[in-house]
């Protein structure tokens, strides 16, 4: 994908000036509500006309004022899931999947429905009623529908802000699954760090109408901005599980953890809250957490108020922040051995 | 029993063929209209809604004399319709024109409403599913809203059955050509012993509303359900 965005759109007091130039496949747009996002998303999709400026995607010119083109929406070949889902309430889930593709030339349909059928595990729902389905449904089947327009670019709008808490996350790996498979590239409208970092590789950071950064995904997540103030949150994918009775063993990579145990026992997704985690210099011998890592420090930096500790454990990666105190008292820098320390129960599961 | 005389069977005809002409005409126009003012971003809004308010709040007489004055013989409109040999005053086009006229801010607003509830990010995902906006307009926006059209429908079908005032004043009251139930009515009700008479349409007229209005909730459950 090469999307190319130059314009300007003025909305009362509130003014929207964005440029970048994008090559990733897997890209997010980040930031607070009201700085721009969703206006941007508009006028990528034609549904809202920019004052001044270009838009090309893959050297196809969307809009340009100057020459007068702007191709309305059904021409732009840019699909969108909402928010919501917006399935069509009087179709049935069927007619809402079909929706778009029933209006792309034969010889332009190049997704195979049954695949992403296979793909979404959306198959036991196509007979049932739009008013049947749960928020997760929903938006599998909205995403479903968008891929099977056989767009050039899908814009996803905070498509998890509408799912409550645990199912939040059980929509990311139908979402990865199928824009890998599928190879269509994203740009994923969110004001959650969280998402961005499981659907994104890099980053356009919006505030009051202006892209202020364009940076990786993972850079944002280590600075005070990205993380909002509560820290940065490690991401681990924990897999082969092994019931030890009270815990739970996993393996994350070739590294042993524990973590109490939960209803799902199964491999997935789990976030570790940075400031979760002590250090020490030496092992500590005894002590109550399970989880008891000897690392190698990569690097240090520094954060609004605390300082991060970038450590390599075995090959994974984990961020630790701690107090800068800390730091120069037990003269924690790039090279040196240090001990991890947390607790079974610090993990949270995402999916 | 309550007679039927004739005239009175041909005046209930005209009531039903005036009402359904009126409705068929208006309905497409009403939709546009409720379009432009619900979905446009048209200027000049508020003098639209003006105008096509205005005969709800006018005295269907005055209506129908405005409607006299440009379509009759020296009227603006009159003229340029006399040119191609069409006579609208004191004819069934006078008596429909009359009551689609006067029906339709109803109608209208009616449809109006409908089209507001629509979430707008319906007719979005649709445009960016590649419909084109007429594809949109038939498959998404007028299903969406079918229920209110249906109501604003029978508002306007229920509204021209009973319509009086502007159709004396452009149509006349002939029997047997512009003589609706109402006319037929207020001839009864001005002439010695037509009181019986009179009565006879006014139970016509009642039973006829009556079946308009459960067809039209008959079907509005129809479109709930589905």
């Amino acid at each position: 994908m090469y999307l190319e965005v130059d314009i300007e759109k003025q909305h009362g007091d509130f003014q929207c000036k964005i440029a970048f130039t994008l090559h990733s496949e897997e890209c997010g747009v980040f930031g607070p509500s009201g700085s721009g996002k969703t206006s941007l998303m508009h006028m990528l999709a034609g549904l809202l006309t920019p004052d001044r400026g270009t838009i090309r995607l893959n050297g196809a010119t969307l809009f340009d004022k100057d020459t007068g083109i702007n191709l309305p929406p059904d021409k732009r070949r840019i699909g969108v899931v909402f928010q919501h889902a917006r399935l069509f309430p009087h179709m049935s889930v069927k007619k809402n999947l079909f929706y778009g593709m029933n209006r792309v030339p034969r010889d332009q349909r190049n997704i195979d429905p049954k695949s992403l059928i296979d793909a979404l595990q959306i198959k036991h729902l196509l007979k049932r009623n739009v008013s049947n389905l749960s928020g997760g449904e929903r938006q599998r089947i909205a995403l479903g529908r968008t891929i099977l327009a056989c767009p050039h670019l899908i814009l996803l709008d905070e498509p998890m802000s509408g799912l409550d808490g645990t199912m939040k996350y059980q929509i990311i790996p139908h979402l990865q699954a199928v824009f890998k498979a599928f190879s269509i590239p994203i740009l994923f409208i969110s004001h959650s760090l969280q998402e961005m970092r499981l659907m994104t590789q890099e980053v356009l950071v919006m505030d009051d109408g202006h892209i202020q950064h364009h940076v990786p995904t993972e850079k944002l997540a280590r600075t005070g901005v990205g993380s909002g103030g509560t820290g940065y949150v490690n991401l681990l994918h924990l897999d082969a599980p092994q019931d030890l009775g009270r815990l739970l063993r996993y393996q994350w990579g070739n590294v042993p953890l524990m973590l109490v145990k939960t209803k799902d026992q199964g491999p997935g997704q789990f976030a570790l809250g940075s400031r979760d985690i002590l250090l020490f210099k030496k092992h500590p011998e005894a002590s109550s957490a399970r989880n008891v890592l000897p690392c190698i420090v990569r690097k240090t930096y520094q954060t609004d108020w605390l300082s991060g500790v970038e450590l390599d454990c075995n090959g994974n990666t984990l961020i630790a922040e701690i107090v800068p105190q800390s730091l120069e008292e037990l003269d924690i820098r790039p090279g040196c051995e240090v001990i991890a320390v947390f607790k079974a129960s610090a993990f949270e599961r995402l999916y | 029993m309550f007679p039927l005389t004739p005239d009175d069977i041909l005046a209930i005809k005209l009531s039903v063929q005036v009402a359904v002409t009126a409705t068929i005409i208006a309905l497409p126009l009403g939709f546009g209209a409720a379009y432009l003012l619900a979905l446009s971003n048209i200027r000049g809004k508020a003098v639209l809604e003006g105008i096509i308010n205005l005969p709800l709040v006018l005295p269907p007489v005055v209506t129908g004399y405005l409607l006299l004055l440009l379509l009759g013989r020296n009227g603006w409109l009159g003229k340029v319709l006399a040119l191609f040999d069409i006579r609208i005053i004191f004819t069934l086009r006078g008596a429909v024109i009359a009551s689609a006229v006067v029906g339709f801010p109803l109608l209208v607003r009616s449809i109006r409403i409908g089209l507001e509830n629509i979430d707008k990010q319906y007719i979005q995902a649709s445009r960016t599913l590649g419909a084109h906006w007429w594809d949109t307009l038939f498959t998404i926006t007028i299903p969406l809203c079918s229920r209110a059209i249906l109501a604003g429908t029978t508002l306007m079908f229920a509204r021209s059955l009973g319509e009086f005032g502007a159709t004396i004043v452009l149509a006349g009251n002939m029997p047997g050509v512009t003589q609706t139930i109402p006319l037929a009515i207020y001839q009864y009700t001005s002439t010695p012993g037509g009181d019986r008479m009179a009565l006879s349409l006014c139970l016509v007229s009642i039973l006829l509303s009556f079946v308009v209005l459960l067809i039209g909730e008959a079907a509005n459950r129809t479109l709930a359900r589905n």
